[in-house]
């Protein structure tokens, strides 16, 4: 691989990170908050699933750290949530990817639900603890769009040959 | 290893975060890189506001124009009065010997619209510490009474928390009688909950509410809310009344920003709100 391929495989995943982070904070009807995915941590997972020698669980926490400042949260919250899941990840990743579709879903439900539930328990533990049912609506989004994120970013990627 | 690492790392941030001032610069300086971000996703609100501003007849401009003369002049007559009942009030506290309040300063700033975390109810105003001596904890006001105030304050944008917030609380008094209380935010967008209210308080639906002053974060006297219900349970210790704010929190896009200032002329015990007027210059 030379390195202007390696380059310009770090500008489409630098890319597909700033539009993840738009996604995220799209402003929404407040009724709808609850349904947000978690466009990040998808988009995420994918690149850690495709490129693990590239995308780890450091680059996840720098990139938590981001969305923590985005969404005025407690500093370093996302960071550690996001770090933790890409940990898990990174250890299943063989076996998400061969899988078809739908038994990817399933993965990611139980993924972003760890990530909703370890959020909720930090926002526990400030003493703002939201609705408990909210936090399992949000994965229950993000695995129905999942294959569709999947095919998207599996595209993206072959199109432009990032390794 | 790494993975324990960084867990260990997000906890101190966590925690010195929660607890004090320090990642401040952390925050800001992170804040400065995903401006372009917020900046990019407000752009096509920007837009389209943009284009309704420029794509408008001339009829209706000329209509818009009559009205807001009319109001113009019935604003100012209003002022007129105003003034003279100022003035008043002035030299009656004078002669009551307390302190006296005087004009506030007043900054527009406009929301991004950007969305926050979606369990809080938190906005984004584009002024930040760059450009104007904001502090943390400033009200925000709209054109109809109070939004919120200041939490996080960045070189190029802050963030204020809503009176909905669940975290928000604000000391209120009934306009009508004068009665105490305090609103607190429930999350949902258009409803607050008065607390500590006996059974048998006076209280009616329809009732406003305005600032008290208590608690030195709000100059007194703005509409907050109006009662919406008075829910009275012999049962419970206190009634339940839930209350509609007056601010268009989820509809404004201009939001105005408040230096209140308190001068005294006597001793501090009496201005126990002095902290908010070294820092209004």
């Amino acid at each position: 691989m030379s390195i202007h391929e390696r380059r310009r495989g770090s500008w489409i995943i630098t890319f597909s990170f700033i539009f993840a982070m738009l996604l995220s904070i799209l402003p929404l009807p407040p009724n709808l908050h609850a349904f947000m995915p978690s466009w990040l941590l998808l988009t995420t997972i994918y690149w850690s699933m495709a490129l693990p020698h590239r995308i780890g669980i450091g680059v996840a926490w720098g990139l938590g750290l981001l969305l923590d400042v985005l969404r005025d949260t407690l500093l370093g919250q996302h960071a550690l949530v996001m770090a933790l899941v890409i940990f898990l990840t990174l250890h299943l990743h063989q076996r998400i990817r061969v899988a078809p579709l739908w038994q990817q879903a399933i993965t990611i439900y139980v993924l972003c639900l760890i990530y909703m539930l370890v959020i909720f328990w930090i926002k526990g533990l400030q003493g703002v603890a939201p609705d408990f049912w909210m936090a399992l609506i949000s994965p229950l989004v993000s695995a129905l769009i999942w294959p569709a994120v999947f095919v998207f970013m599996r595209n993206l990627r072959r199109h432009y040959q990032v390794n | 290893m790494r993975l324990f690492l960084l867990v260990v790392l997000s906890i101190t941030l966590m925690t010195l975060d929660y607890r004090t001032d320090t990642v401040r610069s952390i925050r800001a300086g992170l804040s400065v890189i995903v401006y372009p971000v917020q900046y990019l996703v407000d752009l096509p609100s920007n837009f389209i506001n943009w284009t309704t501003d420029t794509f408008v007849t001339r009829h209706s401009l000329q209509e818009e124009n009559s009205s807001l003369r009319t109001q113009n002049q019935i604003l100012k007559a209003q002022l007129q009065k105003f003034t003279f009942i100022e003035a008043e009030n002035i030299h009656l506290r004078e002669l009551l010997q307390s302190s006296r309040r005087v004009g506030e300063r007043m900054l527009i700033a406009e929301l991004l619209s950007v969305d926050l975390d979606p369990f809080r109810r938190q906005v984004v105003i584009n002024k930040g510490s760059l450009n104007d001596d904001l502090y943390v904890s400033q009200p925000l006001l709209d054109a109809n009474g109070v939004m919120g105030k200041i939490v996080h304050i960045y070189p190029l944008t802050s963030t204020a928390i809503l009176i909905t917030d669940p975290d928000h609380s604000l000391p209120v008094q009934v306009a009508r009688n004068g009665l105490r209380t305090i609103a607190v935010g429930t999350g949902s967008d258009n409803r607050l909950k008065l607390l500590y209210l006996p059974n048998n308080a006076d209280i009616q639906v329809g009732d406003k509410l305005i600032t008290s002053g208590l608690g030195c974060v709000f100059p007194a006297g703005y509409p907050v809310a109006t009662v919406t219900t008075v829910n009275t349970n012999p049962s419970l210790p206190f009634a339940l009344v839930l209350a509609k704010p007056a601010a268009k929190l989820d509809r404004s896009r201009e939001v105005l920003l408040v230096w209140p200032s308190h001068t005294s002329k006597i001793k501090k015990m009496q201005a126990p709100c002095s902290r908010t007027q070294e820092k209004a210059p």
